[in-house]
């Protein structure tokens, strides 16, 4: 295990489960992000600052994503759907969580790659049809995964990852969400 | 002295549906002292003879068991405890705990959310299909319980929907033994609450998807959706008088099968060995858990689809009468093996408690020898 290094540090992440236990106001976390409207579909969101450990906190730097639509709905295409912006979540945060789990159990990574599919049905944003919903359909995603592990191990690895993703849990359970005007 | 609120197995008595039976084959469903000789070792016992099982335990060991005696509170006292019940107090040195894990069935808080329409039951209610109303039955929960009652209601001809978080699947047989003699030979049973890496989580893990039959049956998911059971995710809340379930549900079939096939190569390890293989049929593989072509994530609970909800959602237990500070912030009993953080003060009978084997009926007797060891001795040491 020992020599296993895919660089993800996973002594701090059990210590951390291990003083968080009995410390839930010093485990909630906000996460923040804010956006300003360029100019048609297009909108730039910036994310920096976060409250997490008890106290206010920022990233090394700030981020910022140009969101807009591709051209086929008339739009400048400035940046990605926002939509996609969930695949970027859903990739990103199950893959971190085959690193992390992989080096709790000893598993050396070599490459993990994910395709991510979801199918969407527009009419429901055009209100072309009540009865489609406005969200993706169906997500599918496939890893591919070399690591020194057999077939079982890994999929073991893919399913832990599910189990902890906090993406996965926001996109397939509800959430409460409040917008309003200031 | 032995405190029953009721009569000698009363939980047994009172707690359970019509058609309950054992998950234990009878040989295994022994006490201390009190092996099984009927007729049927690879039967399962019903509610009845579990009972005529622990009347003749109660009269075989001599306990003196007071019935009919609810404690209603016990608290530090002294270097002792003093235990209030309907009939009177008891000053005593040590108490042991062994009032279960099961004594409130637990039910999410969005149950409120449910229309007064469709009507509500827990596994205390439940008693045999017949006495539901007719129509639509979603079952919430996929242990023993849920497949078992999933699988008794669909049998009755309803139409029933089973909402499935994580699950512990098992086939009833494996190389022509009843899976839980695997778990006993091959020492699985035996493993020890210092040993497991993560003790928190197998103290929470729900029963497995077995039920005790005469055929030996498989009960898996599989075996309910060839019933015609529609298979949804885990129920995560309602909205709009709307049940909303995860859409999580084919990762919970892949944690559970995993979890399966890891265990059966254990057992296959364990054959090879200690040269058992001999006895026993060649290695299995169980097909993987059908995924429903689309599961809905959603259900208009005021439809009239769904006429009634069985919450089989586990159990908590009841310490509302434990007047001393060992509960955690969840109400579960701190304990280390047992042993609970008040001197005298023991428990048996919970989940894990020593050992995998702590909440079946043939859990008990190592439990119990290690416990009263340390009540012993902690008795000894003050005299």
């Amino acid at each position: 295990m020992t020599t296993v290094s895919n660089g993800v540090n996973v002594q701090a992440l059990l210590d951390a489960r291990e003083a968080l236990k009995d410390a839930p106001e010093a485990a909630r976390f906000v996460w923040r992000a804010s956006s300003t409207w360029r100019n048609g579909v297009h909108s730039t969101t910036t994310v920096k600052e976060f409250f997490g450990l008890g106290e206010e906190r920022s990233h090394r730097s700030e981020a910022v994503f140009d969101a807009d639509h591709p051209e086929v709905f008339a739009a400048e295409d400035n940046g990605i759907t926002p939509i996609e912006y969930l695949l970027v979540g859903l990739a990103s945060c199950l893959t971190a969580g085959v690193a992390s789990v992989a080096q709790n159990r000893g598993i050396q990574l070599r490459s993990v790659e994910a395709r991510l599919e979801g199918t969407h049905d527009i009419r429901g944003i055009l209100g072309a049809d009540s009865d489609v919903r406005n969200g993706f359909d169906d997500i599918k995603v496939t890893f591919e995964i070399d690591a020194d592990a057999s077939r079982q191990d890994i999929e073991a690895l893919v399913a832990q990852s599910q189990k902890r993703s906090a993406v996965f849990d926001a996109l397939t359970n509800p959430t409460n969400v409040t917008v309003e005007v200031a | 002295m032995v405190i029953e609120r009721g009569e000698v197995a009363n939980s047994w008595r009172r707690e359970r549906w019509d058609s309950f039976r054992l998950l234990t084959p009878n040989w295994q469903s022994r006490l201390p002292g009190l092996a099984y000789e009927g007729p049927d070792p690879d039967g399962y016992m019903t509610t009845k003879e579990v009972t005529q099982l622990i009347e003749r335990f109660a009269a075989l060991s001599g306990s003196p068991v007071r019935t009919g005696t609810a404690v209603t509170s016990v608290r530090r006292d002294g270097d002792g405890y003093l235990v209030t019940t309907g009939d009177g107090e008891i000053a005593c040195r040590t108490v042991v705990v062994a009032s279960g894990a099961c004594n409130v069935p637990s039910v999410p808080a969005f149950s409120e959310a449910v229309p007064p329409s469709v009507r509500q039951l827990t596994p205390f209610d439940y008693r045999e299909p017949g006495r539901l109303p007719e129509g639509g039955v979603l079952v919430v929960g996929a242990s023993a319980t849920g497949v078992q009652l999933a699988a008794e209601l669909r049998a009755s001809g309803r139409p029933v929907t089973l909402s499935v978080g994580e699950h512990v699947r098992m086939p009833r047989t494996y190389r022509g033994r009843d899976v839980l003699w695997w778990m006993d030979a091959s020492g699985v049973w035996d493993q020890r609450h210092d040993e497991i890496e993560d003790l928190e989580r197998a103290r929470r893990l729900p029963s497995p998807q077995l039920v005790g039959t005469p055929g030996r049956t498989t009960l898996d998911l599989n075996a309910l959706t060839a019933m015609g059971v529609e298979l949804v995710g885990r129920w995560a809340g309602v909205r709009d008088g709307r049940a909303l379930f995860s859409g999580g549900l084919r990762n919970v079939f892949s944690l559970a099968d995993l979890k399966m096939e890891r265990l059966l190569d254990t057992f296959d390890v364990w054959a090879r060995e200690h040269g058992r293989d001999g006895e026993v049929g060649p290695p299995e593989r169980f097909a993987p858990t059908r995924v429903p072509e689309s599961a809905r994530w959603q259900l208009d609970l005021g439809s009239g689809e769904i006429r009634t909800i069985v919450w089989a959602t586990g159990f908590r237990p009841d310490y509302h009468w434990l007047d001393v500070p060992v509960l955690d912030g969840k109400g579960r009993l701190r304990h280390d093996g047992g042993v609970a953080d008040s001197p005298g003060l023991y428990a048996l009978g919970l989940p894990m408690l020593r050992r995998r084997r702590s909440t079946f009926i043939n859990g008990i007797e190592d439990d119990a020898r290690e416990v009263i060891d340390h009540l012993a001795r902690y008795l000894g040491a003050r005299h």
